[in-house]
């Protein structure tokens, strides 16, 4: 049988997925090892019982200046900024995505605007920000929204006029007002859209959140790598790459089980990642 | 999937071999590098390089020294420390947080300058230290303007708990004072001097306030310094030739002070302006009185119990004691049969006495 028509068992694939995985934890173990031989307080790749027990303390421990977990704090800080901004990048490419995607003028008064503004990196223009919007939260917010609306109101507005055109005739034979036609015929089809779309932004949003709370921060996630790089605490940092990476992975899955769930219809191809 | 498994092993070590060995013990060697990262008293490693000052030493001893700028200056001693580099500038505070508490065995080699003015504090609209209470101080966290700020605290019977801390990148802190939110911050040279020139800034605090506690120093390797003696008396044998060129007024010291200025986006009066902040020990003498005196350990120990406050000695670290620190008498602060950071005059002896 030719190896494309050969499909693993669920047991081999389960066991395949893995085997990335645990030749990265072999390899690293073993450069952690050799360095360690050199000089047992080696602080660039430290063994993972030191990784697990730093992790325990930042996780379990109460600080002993603050008396706060700090990983707890770190991460409900960094998850709410990330949701704020994610949320309100949302909302923006839902409303600015269905307006440009079904209402001509719009579209050609915007979409020239949001393509090009989709393309300046947002770090650069941070000092304005700063300016604008302070040093507290609101800065770092907005440069999420900066950082991933205009993808995504790009892969709505795509998503709308993607809708058959046959769909949009119906209804207005059937006398729809664009009103009508926006809510119950646009909104639904471009729901599960939406959904990848944040996924996708996802992506970015998390780059520009690290990237935010390095620069000016009293706690998050970001704040605490870039706090604890100054004397190279890889014991600290690379558990918290991997926090970070597993809560990433999380809102990911969550998000595909909500749209698989929510709309069973646009799954109804087939495979998909 | 056994197959697999053991091919993914043998695959795994191949790729970790080429990780492991980056700090093969040193033993004799002939080729040495150290880095230095842009501050005013560290400029002359440039020209060391550039004018070849470096090589002539170097030669002299029969080996070669090459002398590279690292952009970022805790980058540099993260490279050190991960033995990419022989030797790095750094201060004393760093050198015993970084590669001391990383367990890489440190000597001060040359003891360069100490701030004196080049690290302040300043507040927007108020006038006096003790007005910062209360405020959000914006600075690099863990830093020695951290340090500078838990010192200056002390003077006016505060503490880190009367303010917040907002750890701020040094890159963007002229940015981050423009904004109306921010009310103090505490940053160093160039930057200091260029948000003290604002209308509505008034510097409360320096470093001349706690004189010599803010060391800047090229720290080795000690383990190849033991190993090759003619490395550490190549190094100090150029710095202090050029220490003495730099520190005459003639035409031969201003055209290196010029080439120093320009090599860190300032001018010639720029430059020696904050040269008179930084105290330079020009001569070997000089750096010997200082890093024999009986202040330096009292300067130690504050610093090490700052870092153990701060949690930056590690997760595993009891007491501040926990990484000893040894002084050119012999005496020894903290855990002696732990020492990582060693204060050591004999080779800026050597220059003293005319022996290199």
């Amino acid at each position: 049988m030719r190896i494309i028509n050969r499909t693993p068992s669920r047991r081999t694939a389960v066991l395949l997925g893995l085997l990335p995985f645990a030749a990265l934890i072999v390899s690293y173990a073993i450069a952690s090892h050799y360095r360690r031989l050199d000089n047992p307080a080696d602080k660039l790749l430290p063994s993972l019982g030191d990784m697990a027990s730093t992790f325990w303390s930042m996780a379990f421990v109460a600080d002993k200046r603050s008396g706060d977990y700090l990983l707890l704090g770190d991460t409900l800080d960094s998850l709410w900024r990330l949701g704020a901004g994610v949320g309100t990048a949302t909302l923006i490419a839902l409303v600015l995505g269905i307006a440009i995607g079904f209402i001509p003028h719009i579209r050609s008064s915007l979409a020239p605007f949001i393509a090009s503004f989709s393309l300046i990196p947002p770090i650069t223009i941070l000092p304005i920000l700063f300016i604008i919007f302070g040093l507290g939260e609101v800065s770092k917010v907005v440069l999420i929204v900066v950082g991933t609306a205009p993808v995504m109101v790009r892969s709505v507005a795509q998503a709308v006029m993607n809708i058959p055109r046959e769909l949009i005739i119906k209804a207005e034979t059937l006398g729809a007002s664009v009103w009508q036609m926006t809510t119950r015929l646009v909104l639904p089809q471009i729901l599960p859209h939406l959904i990848t779309a944040i996924r996708l932004g996802l992506v970015p949003a998390w780059i520009f959140l690290i990237s935010a709370e390095a620069i000016a921060s009293t706690s998050g996630l970001g704040y605490r790598i870039f706090l604890v790089r100054r004397y190279l605490a890889m014991d600290v940092i690379l558990p918290y790459v991997i926090w970070i990476t597993l809560l990433a992975y999380l809102i990911d899955r969550l998000l595909l089980i909500v749209s698989r769930r929510a709309f069973p219809w646009h799954h109804a191809g087939g495979n998909s990642l | 999937m056994n197959r697999n498994f053991l091919k993914s092993i043998c695959f795994a070590a191949a790729l970790a071999l080429p990780l492991a060995p980056l700090s093969v013990q040193a033993a004799e060697k002939t080729d040495f590098k150290v880095c230095w990262s842009i501050y005013v008293g560290w400029m002359p490693w440039g020209y060391l390089q550039d004018s070849g000052i470096m090589k002539k030493w170097a030669d002299k001893y029969g080996i070669s020294v090459d002398i590279v700028q690292i952009n970022d200056y805790v980058e540099s001693i993260n490279q050190y420390t991960a033995g990419e580099y022989d030797g790095c500038s750094m201060t004393n505070m760093d050198a015993l947080s970084i590669p001391a508490g990383g367990g890489v065995d440190t000597t001060a080699l040359i003891v360069g300058d100490y701030s004196n003015g080049n690290d302040g504090i300043i507040l927007k609209d108020k006038k006096t230290l003790a007005d910062i209470k209360g405020q959000k101080v914006n600075l690099v966290e863990l830093s020695v303007s951290h340090y500078l700020l838990a010192r200056a605290l002390e003077t006016v019977s505060m503490s880190e708990k009367d303010i917040t801390v907002v750890n701020t990148s040094d890159a963007d802190m002229i940015a981050a004072y423009a904004t109306p939110d921010v009310t103090a911050v505490v940053t160093w040279n160039p930057l200091l001097s260029e948000i003290v020139a604002q209308d509505n800034a008034t510097e409360v605090f320096n470093s001349s306030g706690i004189p010599g506690e803010i060391i800047d120093i090229m720290m080795v390797n000690t383990e190849t310094l033991k190993d090759n003696p003619n490395f550490g008396k190549a190094l100090v044998g150029a710095w202090y030739e050029l220490m003495g060129i730099m520190s005459s007024d003639s035409e031969e010291g201003k055209k290196a002070r010029t080439a120093m200025a320009e090599a860190s986006g300032t001018d010639l009066a720029g430059y020696d302006a904050q040269l008179s902040t930084t105290k330079m020990f020009f001569t070997p003498a000089d750096a010997v009185t200082f890093t024999a005196a009986a202040e330096l350990p009292k300067t130690m120990k504050f610093v090490a119990e700052f870092l153990f406050d701060k949690g930056i000695l590690g997760e595993g670290a009891p007491s501040p004691e926990f990484v000893g620190v040894s002084f050119p008498d012999g005496s020894i602060y903290g855990d002696k049969n732990n020492v990582k950071l060693r204060f050591d005059t004999t080779y800026m002896k050597m220059a003293a006495d005319g022996g290199l």
